[in-house]
Order: C-alpha cells, then sequence, then structure tokens
C-alpha cells in the first residue's frame, strides 16, 4: 500500500486518504485501518471516522506527536495489507415497496422501463455494501445499486421525507433513518427504527456491514411496526462466509 | 426546581465539550463553540472544564433561581444582572434563591457561557449533555430553552472559598482582531495558486446564515482548479469548506460528520473561540501558519488553562 497520503486537517486531526475513488478496495484499507488502530488503543487517538476512501483521525498533539502517529499509521496499513478475508455481515431490511410507503416507485419504473414488480426484484436481490454512516445519524452511503435503476433526483426536492423511506437518487440507494429534507425517489419505506439514540446499538450496522432489503406488504409493515412498539421485534442478522 | 426560565432569550442551549466516539455512524459532535469561554466558566465555580452550561446567542436569557447557588459569566458580554444589579463578567457570583439573573443584547461578541458549580441535572446521551437541535438529542428534551422549563442542580453550593479571587483575567490576543490563523489543507490542492493567495490576503464577512453548523462567509472568489465536489470525507472543527461558488464556509460544533466540499484548510482550535464570537457582519481575515506552529499554541492553551484552573483551585 504505497499510495497513502496522510493529511494535516488542523491540529487536533489528520486524514489518511487510500485513494480518490469510490472501490470496495479503497473502502475496505479504510476500514482495515480503522480497525488496526481501534484495536492498538493507541494513546492520543481520541476518535476515528472511516469514510469512502479516508479516515479522519482526531488525536490529541499534546498525547502524541504528529511525526510519530503518521510513523504508527503508515506502519499498521502495510502490516494489514489487503487480503484479509471477512465474514459478510448482513443486515436485513424488511420494505414495503409501492403504494403510499412509496410514492414514487410508479415514476421510477416508468422511468426505467420496467414493471413495477421488476424494480423490486432487483432492487432487493442486491446485497448493498455500507460504504460509510455520515450525513444524518445512521444513514448508510451504499453502493452496488444495479445500473439498470439509476434515475435522476426529483428536480424540486420534498422538505420532508418520512424516516425509513428508502430512495433511489442518481447512480445510488439508501434509506432516511430520520426524517429529513431530501430529493431521491422514495420507492419504499421500512417500519425498522434504523437510528434509535435511547437504543444500546443506535444504528443496527456499521461500515462494511450489508444491507439486504426484503420486500414485505403492506400486511406484514403493520404487523412489524407493532412488534417493534412491543419491543419484540429482532432484527435479522445474517453471517456469511465464515 | 432549582432555575426556571423566566425567557429563553434569541438561543440558549445546554452545551459541554460535547459527543466523542460516535462520529462513525453519523452523530455530530456538538458542544459549546467557545469552548475556551466555557472552560473559563466551568473552573470559576470549581466545575470539571467539560460540565454543562447554558450558551447563550447574542441575546441572553432571564433565569429565576429558586435554591442558591454560585454561577459564572463569560464570552460575550450581554451586560449580566441579578435582579436590578450588573455583575462583572468572568467572576464567580452567588445568586441567592428567589433572584433573577438576566443577559440582555451582546455588546460585543456573539456566545456567552453560564456555569452553575456542581452542574446541571441533565442526561447524557451519547456520552454528552450538549443539545443538538437538528437531531433532537442531548440538553434539555433535544431542544433550545424554552420560558417555563425548569432545571435542577446536581450539587449546589451557597458560597465557595475566595469567592472575591474567582476572576478571570483576559489574556491579550496573540494575533491582530479578527485574524484567525490555520493550518492549510487536506485539499488545498484543489485550488490555484491565485486561489489560495486570495483565501490568505482578503477579508471575508461573516453572513447571516451562521449558526452553530457552520460560518457562511462572502467575500472574493476562491479559484479551484477542478470542481470543489469531492466524495465525502470527514469533516473536523474549523474545517473551511469551499463550495461551488468560491466562498468558505468554516465548519463548527453541530457540522455533519461528512461532507463532499474540498476544504482548503482548518482553522487551529485555539482560534475557534474567535468565530465562535462573531456576529453576522463582522469581518475576518485568514492567515496561514505551520502545523508545528498551531502544536505550539495548543500546547501553550492547554498549560494555561491548567495554570488558571490549580490557581482557582487552590483557592
Amino acid at each position: 500500500m504505497s499510495e497513502i497520503r496522510i493529511l494535516p486537517a488542523g491540529d487536533l486531526s489528520l486524514v489518511v486518504e487510500f485513494g480518490n475513488e469510490i472501490s470496495m478496495v479503497c473502502n475496505n484499507k479504510v476500514r482495515q485501518l480503522n480497525q488496526s488502530l481501534r484495536e492498538k488503543k493507541i494513546t492520543g487517538i481520541v476518535e476515528t471516522v472511516p469514510t469512502f476512501r479516508s479516515l479522519l483521525v482526531y488525536y490529541d498533539p499534546s498525547k502524541i506527536k504528529y511525526k510519530k502517529l503518521c510513523k504508527y499509521i503508515k506502519s499498521f496499513s502495510v502490516e494489514n495489507g489487503d487480503a484479509k478475508a471477512k465474514t459478510k455481515r448482513i443486515i436485513e431490511i424488511p420494505v414495503c415497496y409501492g403504494g403510499q410507503y412509496g410514492e414514487d416507485l410508479v415514476d421510477v419504473a416508468r422511468h426505467v422501463g420496467m414493471s413495477e414488480t421488476e424494480v423490486i426484484t432487483i432492487h432487493s436481490g442486491v446485497d448493498y455494501l455500507i460504504y460509510m454512516l455520515g450525513f444524518l445519524p445512521g444513514f448508510p452511503y451504499l453502493g452496488g445499486l444495479d445500473k439498470r435503476l439509476e434515475c435522476p433526483r426529483l428536480p424540486n426536492p420534498r422538505t420532508t421525507i418520512p424516516a425509513g423511506s428508502v430512495g433511489i437518487g442518481g447512480e445510488q440507494t439508501g434509506v432516511y433513518p430520520i426524517s429529513s429534507p431530501g430529493g431521491w425517489r422514495l420507492i419504499g419505506r421500512t417500519p425498522l427504527k434504523l437510528y434509535d439514540s435511547e437504543r444500546k446499538d443506535p444504528t443496527f450496522y456499521q461500515a462494511g456491514d450489508y444491507i439486504h432489503f426484503r420486500p414485505i406488504n403492506e400486511n406484514e409493515f403493520v404487523d412489524i411496526e407493532q412488534l417493534i412498539q412491543e419491543g419484540k421485534y429482532q432484527c435479522k442478522i445474517i453471517m456469511e462466509g465464515d | 426546581m432549582s432555575i426556571q426560565i423566566i425567557s429563553p432569550g434569541a438561543l440558549t442551549t445546554i452545551q459541554d465539550y460535547g459527543r466523542t466516539g460516535y462520529g462513525e455512524i453519523g452523530i455530530p459532535p456538538s458542544g459549546a463553540v467557545d469552548a475556551g469561554a466555557m472552560e473559563v466558566a466551568n473552573i470559576l465555580v470549581g466545575n470539571k472544564m467539560g460540565e454543562g452550561v447554558l450558551e447563550c446567542t447574542l441575546f441572553g436569557p432571564t433565569i429565576h433561581f429558586t435554591r442558591d447557588n454560585v454561577v459564572a459569566v463569560t464570552g460575550a458580554n450581554m451586560n449580566p444582572k441579578v435582579d436590578d444589579k450588573d455583575i462583572p463578567m468572568n467572576t464567580a457570583i452567588i445568586v441567592r434563591a428567589g433572584e433573577n439573573l438576566t443577559l440582555g443584547f451582546a455588546a460585543a461578541g456573539c456566545r456567552s457561557y453560564i456555569s452553575f458549580s456542581g452542574g446541571l441535572d441533565i442526561t447524557e446521551c451519547f456520552g454528552s449533555k450538549s443539545t443538538n437541535m437538528n437531531c433532537t438529542i442531548g440538553g434539555f428534551y433535544g431542544r433550545p430553552l424554552k420560558a417555563n422549563d425548569e432545571i435542577l442542580f446536581m450539587k449546589p453550593v451557597k458560597n465557595m472559598s475566595g469567592m472575591e479571587k474567582r476572576i478571570y483575567k483576559q489574556r491579550e490576543a496573540d494575533t491582530l482582531p479578527g485574524t484567525i490563523r490555520v493550518v492549510m489543507g487536506p485539499q488545498d490542492d484543489y485550488f490555484t495558486k491565485e486561489g489560495i493567495d486570495t483565501f490568505q490576503t482578503s477579508i471575508y464577512k461573516l453572513t447571516n446564515d451562521s449558526n452553530r453548523m457552520a460560518c457562511k462567509l462572502t467575500g472574493p472568489v476562491i479559484s479551484s482548479k477542478q470542481p470543489t465536489d469531492i466524495i465525502s470525507d470527514g469533516i473536523s472543527l474549523g474545517s473551511i469548506q469551499v463550495s461551488s461558488n468560491g466562498q468558505p464556509i468554516i465548519m463548527l460544533s453541530d457540522r455533519q460528520t461528512t461532507g463532499g466540499y474540498a476544504k482548503i484548510g482548518t482553522v487551529i482550535s485555539s482560534d475557534i473561540p474567535i468565530i465562535a464570537q462573531c456576529k453576522p457582519g463582522d469581518e475576518i481575515r485568514f492567515q496561514s501558519i505551520t502545523l508545528a506552529e498551531a502544536h505550539k499554541i495548543y500546547k501553550k492553551y492547554c498549560k494555561n488553562t491548567i495554570k488558571f484552573q490549580k490557581r482557582i483551585n487552590r483557592l
């Protein structure tokens, strides 16, 4: 891994860049470095924020010297390489597509020249890699949208999108963990509370996990909503390739 | 009950050092924008430096006390009064049950901080008492204070030793007024040489569109070699993003954890308080310094703060 760049971001943080692209290889390296730094518990590192192709490292310069930290980071990333086999952790998110839960499904289907059912089949037939979380609490940036489903953003963004909405915006797909303004076309909604500050695990997932959308009907949506309210719903997590 | 809000002022929230360790799930850090003023306020009343305080913006609150406690007001001078009597800034003051603490308009600066000895009884969210209004978490139900809100003290005191010496004397600034020191990067290579020159020599004015998330500035356009959209990456406190219109935006406490504009430079931590005290219409200029210089300034800042804390704690 010769191509890493370490850049200062003020006096209390630095950025480790692994390239200038959105790719699984690049993102893997970011997460591996993040993991290594976390495991080694280096004095002076305050927090790390992994993103698509870089890792932001907050540090305390009175506890660790910048040069020493850079040296550590370089040695760790070399140590790890990028060949580590990983278990795939897949989070299943039930989604009711179309109708009142996905107002734009009709438009999306028309735009991509397919039936609504075909759009649902393709969209729910993929495990989407979570490249990073950001923008909103628990908002996952996903990779892996089938090219056939790419669809431009709305010309006029909505002022509020309900929490749990699943949408397509350009070449990206994702799910809104909390209500927010947004310009993506909404194709469905999950009854799950993807982010809950009161919960021990405020998000079910982290960068590096996969999301699988499972189509459900309106009755199941209401049932799951009920179970969640009663605190009886268990989010399904599949481990693959151990 | 210990305090009751009679009127909340323009924007009063509970803040401390903010949230650490949750950036990777997208939780903004939040925290006092002028962390230095918060530290002083807490030290004066014997609290740990990062105890929850009230951050008051532009126009302060009126607070009714139902229990005695020692308080301190720091940051912007909003002519604080206890009932009708003026009280000094940066000084520990006893407020008695039945009295009102009132802050008015900020004569100079933008944000005042009120500390309460023993702290306020506020439940932590993600390890912090800080209010994040956008995510409605932390502080008082995740929102700014309103009239009639009631908050309890944790461990109030009737008096403190050496009250007359619990005073903070503002150190003389080591820069010219309105000068903000920055470390260039991480994405300064997106900008032309002229763009960098413009950034380092021009005067920029704070717009009305400035808040706890960011300060938006207006001034000469910073030219870039290519569009300033980047693949979204992490944003630090003080990151200076330059959007497609060539205007700088300084990211503050309530910033989103990630963003997609190139960052020409980063304001050093010790100068964030200067930005925190700028009002819309105020003018600033950026001065580039090396990382080594920035670290020296940071260490000096920490040393001074600890020295001050030791002096007060000896009283």
